[in-house]
């Protein structure tokens, strides 16, 4: 479901059109559900997420003075939902990333520097994923800190604006760039690092 | 990733692939790049991270069960309500 037309169902919504009911509904469930399971890690807790958010959006709809803003105001009553459940995890530890930790390792050759990475090639661009490949995906997102993740996962996979992200995250725009960034080198690392455990146990 | 010209590229990286620099710093990103094996490596094994949480959005695995009817109509009650 694109912008407009979450945008479009949610003023149609709060104007009594109950039409838009069943569109928006549905949409929102995908959305909210996807988010969720990959925020907490578990089937049944992000339908409860999802279900709970739901509620609470319908609840205080009329509230939303500015129906523009429906993507992100849904989302962070979604973190915060995730946030309580999760509170204390078992995942991920709340830390900043540094940039040096990111850093690949290298190891010097007699041809020059050699970056000491995985091989990522046989990973596609954009066609859909081995089972394998989303399970690897899945893990190391669970493993980054919350606010790594929910910046990522709010991006990149929900591909809200990083003005969206902003709001949801109660952040301002140029944390979102830099916690974006460092969540992305974070993940890359630990896909990288079990790329080359998988590698080494063949 | 292992000159100083690679590790201030490194932290622009994102925004790079995001295409949110101006255009003379990108521009002289991709100069560095194209002559930078390390930084071709790691460049796309970026991307192809990117691209993969890019990809979660469309898999069918990730589908939720239907609502239950009964909270349909509590939804529905709350928007009458509202």
């Amino acid at each position: 479901m694109s912008q407009v037309t979450e945008v479009e169902l949610a003023k149609r919504l709060m104007a009594g059109d109950t039409s838009a009911f069943e569109p928006f509904v549905e949409g929102m469930q995908g959305r909210l559900f996807r988010f969720a399971f990959a925020n907490c890690g578990q089937r049944e807790d992000a339908e409860e997420v999802a279900q709970e958010t739901l509620l609470k959006v319908f609840e205080s709809l009329k509230q939303l003075r500015e129906p523009e803003r429906i993507r992100p105001w849904v989302f962070r009553i979604a973190k915060n939902i995730c946030y309580m459940r999760r509170r204390k995890s078992i995942y991920a530890p709340e830390e900043e990333l540094s940039l040096d930790q990111l850093m690949p390792g290298f190891r010097d050759d007699s041809d020059g520097r050699k970056l000491e990475i995985a091989d990522w090639s046989h990973l596609p661009e954009k066609e859909a994923m081995s089972a394998e490949t989303r399970e690897m995906l899945r893990k190391s997102i669970l493993e980054l800190p919350d606010i790594y993740r929910h910046t990522l996962l709010l991006r990149d996979m929900e591909e809200l604006s990083t003005e969206e992200t902003a709001e949801v995250l109660a952040i301002n725009t140029d944390a979102v760039k830099t916690r974006l960034h460092r969540a992305r080198l974070a993940l890359r690392q630990k896909m990288d690092h079990r790329m080359r455990m998988e590698t080494a146990a063949r | 990733m292992t000159t100083m010209e690679c590790r201030e590229i490194f932290a622009q990286l994102s925004e790079y692939l995001d295409g949110e620099l101006p255009p003379d710093v990108c521009e002289q990103i991709s100069g560095h790049i194209e002559d930078c094996p390390p930084c071709v490596e790691f460049v796309e094994s970026l991307k192809k991270t990117v691209g993969l949480c890019k990809g979660m959005a469309v898999e069918v695995e990730a589908a939720p069960r239907p609502l239950p009817e009964e909270l349909k109509a509590r939804l529905m009650a709350a928007l009458r309500q509202g």
